[in-house]
């Protein structure tokens, strides 16, 4: 038993790889998700995550599957397709969703189509869905240079972010800080996205920044907790999803977040916030 | 107009103040003195909570302007009627009150010893002691808008913008928000509020501001809280007229009538 979860890693390289991956997109990607969902942003992060493909295809159609240029074209991509909404928002009568949908959907299909221009399927599904089992030198110190960064930006922006999502009203009256907050969080988003994007592909990139956040939410109260649960969720989805993926040989993306969504489901039907936990908590109530 | 000796810090300039071109006030000029009560009374729609935006910087005049010549930077606190608080957020009840140090501590300081004893006193000044590890989610309307004043008292602003703090709230929480109030006049600040309960006005606030989509008196609260003034600010608050002409006035300026 001990030997089926710990030999794949000790035998093998590229899950050793895979395991590091996985450990800096917990401690990077899964705190900025924690935050993508006190905001109600969830479905945000998703259509963020659509933006970035022309960027990473017009870098993959120049420069064929270079790391560097597909990194930077998802960023840039991601980047202008946030401002240009937030712009859109601020300055004309549609809110903020409607113009990051319609931005998204035209980024969704311009990179598409590029990809398409000059791929073979093979490309295609490595940008969708990623290639955690083929990480190279370069995207894991890609990766682990985004956890980096934006573990030291959600610490510089933690007070003003909190603020910004609790009482952004209180947040302009005090500080010239929200539009700090608000994009700066954008940023920490993009980045998040492009790098679990590298492992995990541009569809599910999102939903190891969002399954474990909400499924922490159904256990703890507090953000400090909230923000400790929610990586080690991640990390453990990611360590199972890769055993299951060496083990049935199945593709390892897919399988890391279904642990996470089946760990999801069942915080959803027994966590104190879930469906059937709240019911099932009997003790008396408190004197006050 | 200058019942009081003390300088003015707010000094309104022929103040437009609207949504989408049409005026929600307009034409306000006038002064508010250094450490007055103000209650802000009109019918509904009648500019009052427009008005206390436009002082908080949260809304550009339409036209005129709003001079704060003898405030410090960040020394308005503005208390919005809903304002857009998530109560679902996970937070505790102290960690929302000592936001209210922003001004000392800002996005990066530690919360002091100091700090902490602050925030308790303000908690204990509102009757919110004990509460402290509460999730805000959890709290009543009463305990939030103690908690609100609670973070108030922590800005420690020289200028003070309340919009409607006391409705729909229970009257053992009214009579101590309002003790609270009259403490800060107390202590010199100058404090507009947004009040419907006009018997409360009378009772506690010595100066008034009567909206109608234009002022229409300002003075000592008795001398503006007059059936005649009421009615004339009654008849002046007609619809929002998608059609209305624009309007020409110039500075038509003072108000006491």
């Amino acid at each position: 038993m001990i030997d089926a979860l710990v030999s794949p890693f000790l035998e093998f390289e590229f899950m050793r790889r895979a395991l590091a991956g996985c450990l800096a997109l917990a401690l990077g990607a899964t705190p900025v998700g924690v935050f993508l969902m006190l905001r109600r942003m969830s479905l945000m992060g998703d259509a963020m995550s659509h933006a970035i493909l022309p960027g990473a295809a017009l870098g993959y159609l120049a420069f064929g599957l270079s790391l560097g240029a597909m990194t930077a074209g998802g960023i840039i991509a991601g980047l202008v397709v946030a401002l240009a909404a937030g712009v859109v928002a601020r300055s004309s009568i549609l809110k903020e969703d409607a113009s990051l949908a319609a931005f998204y959907l035209l980024s969704l299909a311009a990179g598409v189509m590029i990809v398409s221009l000059r791929g073979r399927n093979l490309d295609l599904l490595h940008v969708l869905f990623g290639s955690v089992l083929a990480l190279d030198d370069g995207s894991l110190l890609l990766i682990a240079a985004i956890t980096s960064a934006s573990l030291l930006g959600l610490a510089l922006l933690f007070r003003p972010l909190v603020l910004e999502c609790f009482d952004p009203a209180f947040l302009r009256g005090v500080s010239a800080l929200s539009p700090v907050a608000h994009y700066g969080f954008l940023v920490l988003v993009v980045l998040n996205l492009v790098s679990g994007f590298h492992a995990l592909g541009t569809l599910m990139a999102v939903g190891i920044m969002i399954l474990p956040a909400a499924a922490a939410r159904l256990w703890v109260r507090s953000l400090p907790a909230l923000l400790a649960l929610a990586p080690a969720i991640a990390l453990a989805s990611g360590i199972a999803g890769l055993l299951t993926s060496f083990h049935a040989d199945v593709p390892a993306g897919p399988a890391i977040i279904l642990v996470t969504g089946v760990i999801y489901l069942v915080s959803l039907a027994l966590a104190p916030g879930g469906v059937i936990g709240a019911r099932l908590d009997r003790r008396p109530h408190l004197e006050a | 107009m200058m019942q009081h000796l003390a300088p003015p810090l707010i000094r309104f300039e022929n103040l437009t103040l609207g949504y989408d071109r049409h005026p929600a006030i307009h034409h306000l000029s006038g002064e508010i003195a250094t450490s007055a009560l103000v209650g802000v009374v009109g019918p509904n729609g009648a500019g009052k909570s427009t008005l206390l935006k436009g002082i908080a910087g949260e809304l550009r005049p339409l036209g005129g302007r709003i001079h704060l010549p003898r405030l410090p930077r960040g020394g308005v606190a503005y208390l919005p009627q809903r304002g857009d608080i998530d109560y679902t957020f996970p937070l505790s009840m102290f960690d929302m009150v000592s936001m209210g140090l922003w001004r000392e501590i800002g996005a990066f300081g530690a919360l002091r010893h100091a700090h902490r004893h602050r925030v308790e006193t303000a908690l204990a000044a509102v009757g919110l002691t004990g509460f402290e590890a509460r999730p805000i989610g959890s709290l009543s309307g009463g305990q939030l808008q103690r908690a609100r004043f609670a973070r108030l008292i922590l800005q420690d602003a020289p200028l003070v913008l309340l919009d409607e703090p006391f409705s729909a709230i229970d009257s053992k929480t009214v009579d101590d928000l309002i003790r609270l109030v009259l403490t800060w006049h107390a202590e010199g600040r100058t404090i507009l509020t947004v009040v419907h309960d006009l018997e409360q006005v009378r009772r506690h606030f010595p100066t008034c501001l009567l909206l109608a989509r234009e002022p229409v008196a300002f003075g000592p609260t008795a001398e503006v809280l007059t059936d005649a003034l009421l009615a004339r600010a009654r008849s002046l608050s007609e619809a929002l007229d998608e059609h209305a002409p624009v309007c020409h006035r110039e500075t038509e300026g003072v108000t006491t009538p």
